[in-house]
């Protein structure tokens, strides 16, 4: 069963139109990532699931229930904010209660629901201070705490850990891991970082300029990209396109990519993509660690290892791996290397490309072909 | 230890520097303190008669040291004193004046309250229009309505009657408590707003346990420039009140034209100050807020 659907929502302000028909569904319990650059219309889309905007046309469905003019507080939902939005005159302890509060719960039982989720986030040290005497950490947990102390059908998550350190924003995702996995609740989770969509979804829905690009399981989307956009969004450094024609060598199909001083490379293909093709024109998509130093003993395990000379031009070693800008033609490529066997800057590398990861896009539709 | 001199020669040029800059402080503090003294001058003039003796008075002029010292103006001015034919001092007055600024500003004050709340975080079709209707208020000369208040208060029954103040100063004073609250609400995080709709909170339980609480810089400001500005208001004051109606600035006037020729100067300057002292205490009391609230609220 669906926990949320929508079902071809669009919205527009004015003459501008922000969403374009989207469509989405979470099943119940499931960890659902917006992920998209920024005015892609990600958190236009999580506020009218919220009921803090309105429905231009389309449906939005929480459980079985349309939605779409209900208000946010009949909805059962509940939503961290990027600001985090704790009321500023309130102690932690007021904040968690003002929803419980507001709905007139029974006092036994606010109680009850207030010491349970304080101990589950280890926040119950704050509960008398007030917000502005928290650090980003607590107050990203208080703010949790007041989404959870609603037990809601459905989670929002509007760019939680945007306003964090670089450092605090990977324990709080781990955090936040554990956290849906013990309670087990439906979540949206909007970010424009892809290694939170990543790292925390089920399923990513990756927008741009108002539409869903793909939505699908994230390595499914990481290893198979619906379109250039997605597979230039998804991962760091992003994918590198390399303009190709698809050729024939030795009868087999290959694609033949141009170097320096009118010179070309042909990489053999070993899928039978090139039948799908619909012109001659390509772009071959690589991954940077599909890069590598040609090794003609892992050759014999990798059927899809080519090779390509390529001169390096930048080296950025990051301490795990290595990142190194390389030339060909009148591109730049980037790959990324083991440490060990990282190249040097200046030094024309004799490339390895994993083939059989290679995407190929039509260059006119920017889809994976 | 490194050798380093930590003592040197006597600079020369520092030397003159720091002289050019304490002669140049000495002149900047002798010019403020002349202005000061210049500026508070008419009040220390005021207060001292506030204690002469009427005859001394005439006796060594207005602008003199106190010779003699009493408190019979003060008594005077405040109970007995005789204006048109009634022997009351000016106490009525004194009241009228609170009876009508004590109301005027927190009716005021609570409506400028909610419609900034409205204007800032309820925002509606044509809203942003609507304050910049309202904002003319704020640029409107008070004389320009006399005509239209007169027509209305007569209308109402309210004319020389403190009701009919309080109603034009609630009136007249939504445009700056409107302009002030709104441009202070529009700085609270929207999110906020956000986050109590989504935890079940409607209208006015938002403005109650969340906007109210953020509220008090703003509202000081507010209460005192509306307190202030109502209790010295003179313009509708004499025009629609007479008599025992009057508002405190109204019947001041009323002292020097008493149909007598004797000046009563002790008289007049006790009165004045009773007159003022309100304001003065509200201002001492909130002058800090006053001060830092009206940038806040000004600059958007």
């Amino acid at each position: 069963m669906s926990a949320l659907t929508v079902h071809n929502l669009r919205k527009s302000f004015g003459a501008v139109e922000v969403l374009k028909g989207i469509d989405l569904e979470a099943r119940n319990g499931e960890f659902v990532a917006l992920v998209g650059p920024s005015g892609c219309g990600k958190s236009t889309l999580l506020a009218m699931i919220a009921g803090l905007e309105s429905v231009t046309s389309g449906e939005i469905r929480i459980g079985e229930r349309l939605v779409n003019s209900v208000a946010p507080k009949d909805r059962d939902i509940a939503m961290v904010f990027q600001s985090y939005a704790l009321y500023p005159t309130m102690t932690v302890r007021e904040n968690m209660l003002f929803g419980m509060e507001s709905r007139k719960v029974p006092r036994p039982e606010q109680e009850a629901t207030l010491a349970r989720v304080a101990a589950l986030l280890q926040i119950e040290a704050l509960l008398k201070r007030k917000p502005g005497q928290l650090s980003g950490g607590q107050r990203q947990r208080v703010a949790m705490g007041r989404a959870l102390v609603r037990d809601p059908k459905l989670f929002l998550f509007d760019e939680p850990l945007s306003n964090l350190d670089a450092k605090l924003r990977v324990d709080m995702r781990t955090e936040i891991k554990k956290l849906h996995h013990r309670v087990g609740k439906t979540t949206v989770y909007v970010t424009h970082d892809q290694v939170e969509a990543m790292t925390l979804a089920s399923r990513i829905a990756v927008m741009h300029q108002g539409s869903v690009q793909q939505f699908d399981e994230p390595q499914r989307i990481y290893d198979h990209p619906a379109n250039m956009f997605v597979a230039g969004f998804m991962g760091s450094p992003a994918m590198n396109f390399i303009p190709a024609e698809l050729t024939t060598e030795g009868g087999k199909p290959a694609l033949t990519i141009k170097l320096a001083d009118g010179e070309t490379a042909t990489l053999a293909l070993f899928d039978n993509v090139a039948s799908r093709a619909t012109s001659k024109q390509v772009i071959l998509g690589i991954r940077p660690e599909h890069l590598s130093r040609y090794d003609p003993e892992a050759r014999a395990q990798k059927p899809g290892m080519v090779s390509l000379h390529a001169p390096v031009e930048l080296v950025e070693p990051t301490g795990a791996e290595t990142i190194a800008v390389m030339r060909l033609g009148d591109l730049e490529i980037v790959g990324r290397f083991d440490p060990d066997e990282a190249p040097s800057m200046g030094e024309e590398i004799l490339l390895g490309v994993d083939m059989a990861h290679a995407c190929l896009f039509d260059p006119a539709t920017r889809q994976l072909i | 230890m490194a050798d380093i001199a930590l003592t040197r020669a006597l600079d020369p040029e520092a030397a003159i520097a720091g002289r050019r800059y304490f002669r140049s402080r000495t002149i900047i503090y002798g010019l403020l303190t002349i202005f000061a003294i210049v500026y508070l001058l008419p009040l220390v003039v005021v207060i001292l008669n506030s204690f002469r003796q009427l005859p001394e008075i005439a006796q060594n002029g207005l602008i003199a040291w106190p010779r003699s010292f009493s408190f019979k103006a003060w008594v005077d001015a405040w109970s007995t004193y005789c204006v048109g034919g009634t022997c009351a001092g000016m106490q009525g007055n004194f009241f009228n004046s609170l009876k009508l600024a004590i109301p005027a500003t927190i009716i005021s004050t609570a409506i400028g309250a909610i419609n900034g709340y409205i204007l800032s975080k309820w925002k509606f079709r044509g809203s942003e229009i609507l304050f910049g209707c309202m904002m003319l208020g704020v640029f409107m000369p008070g004389q320009v309505a006399l005509m239209p208040w007169a027509y209305i208060l007569g209308t109402l029954h309210l004319t020389n009657s403190t009701y009919g103040l309080i109603l034009i100063h609630c009136v007249q004073g939504i445009s700056f408590t409107t302009l002030f609250c709104r441009n202070f609400y529009v700085n609270i995080p929207d999110d906020l707003i956000k986050a109590a709709r989504i935890d079940g909170a409607g209208f006015w339980r938002i403005f109650r346990k969340i906007i109210l609480p953020l509220s008090p810089p703003i509202l000081i400001v507010t209460v005192i420039w509306q307190f202030t500005g109502i209790w010295n208001e003179f313009l509708y004051a004499v025009i629609f009140t007479s008599g025992r109606e009057q508002p405190i600035t109204a019947a001041l006037v009323a002292l020097s034209t008493n149909g007598t020729n004797v000046r009563v100067y002790d008289v007049m300057s006790a009165a004045v100050l009773i007159g003022a002292l309100p304001p003065l205490l509200v201002y001492l009391l909130g002058g800090k807020y006053f001060v830092r609230g009206l940038t806040q609220g000004a600059i958007k």
